[in-house]
């Protein structure tokens, strides 16, 4: 699925990185947990989107250990600017979207995106 | 305690030392930054470069979290890359306890960055070739991590 595909579906915008929304995701990871993150994850990353409520730098840098390349936020949440500085620094695309992390994981897994094997 | 991990500094190629603040949530992970963009410009493997920004990220962590400050460590030898995590202190009173998944003694600070899930320990330890940890009730904690190359 493309990320502007995957924006669309979800009613979001892109927060920085709209230069890659034409870029295939293959996967989904919906969690609040940065270690389940670092610990499950790893292998599809690059490919993998994750789906979070967490606003704060350390989502990011969790993304960056993994090579992440899209992060979603649901509930409406924006990260404050530097979170979004550092994700532009590390190439990434933030989204936003009003869903809950339930309803974005629904939607998403209901139009074949599917979770990371585990 | 005698210390029975020692580290050899005089076999390493390159060693680069990053100093972690207790509690800095702010800056927390950028050692590890610095670590894995060093790893890329020596033209490791990608798939050991993430194995080892895994490491390094959730060490980095654990010493904000948990420990009274400390030093990562990152060597290059001629066969392997060792990681080494050494803080100072307070020391963990069952290791054992600690290694196990989703056991966390960390604190509402922590949870609320996404961090004290009791996966840290794991993480470390399934990134790595070897895996050494070092630690008693008001020592510091010492982990060595060993990726073959």
């Amino acid at each position: 699925m493309q990320i502007g595909t995957l924006v669309e579906l979800l009613g979001g915008k892109i927060i920085v990185g709209e230069q890659y929304s034409d870029k295939k995701i293959d996967f989904a990871f919906s969690s609040d947990l940065m270690s389940d993150v670092l610990a499950f994850v790893s292998e599809h990353a690059q490919d993998c989107v994750l789906l979070t409520g967490l606003t704060n730098n350390q989502v990011i840098r969790t993304a960056e250990m993994l090579d992440l390349s899209a992060i979603v936020f649901v509930r409406g949440k924006c990260p404050p600017m530097e979170v979004v500085e550092l994700a532009e620094e590390n190439d990434m695309v933030l989204i936003s979207t009003p869903h809950t992390l339930y309803a974005t994981s629904g939607i998403l897994y209901g139009q074949g995106l599917e979770g990371v094997p585990l | 305690m005698s210390k029975a991990l020692e580290m050899d500094r005089a076999s390493a190629v390159m060693a680069y030392d990053y100093d972690v603040m207790k509690e800095d949530f702010a800056h927390a992970g950028s050692a590890s930054s610095d670590i894995k963009k060093k790893c890329r410009e020596i033209g490791l493997d990608k798939e050991i470069i993430r194995r080892i920004a895994v490491m390094t990220y959730e060490a980095e962590i654990n010493i904000v979290i948990h420990s009274e400050g400390g030093v990562i460590t990152v060597m290059l030898m001629s066969d392997r890359i060792e990681i080494w995590a050494v803080d100072k202190g307070p020391g963990i009173e069952d290791v054992e306890l600690a290694m196990t998944a989703g056991y966390s003694t960390a604190k509402t600070s922590a949870r609320e960055m996404g961090f004290g899930a009791g996966m840290g320990l794991p993480n470390m330890k399934k990134c790595c070739d070897e895996f050494v940890i070092e630690s008693a009730k008001g020592e510091s904690t010492r982990i060595k991590m060993v990726i073959r190359l």
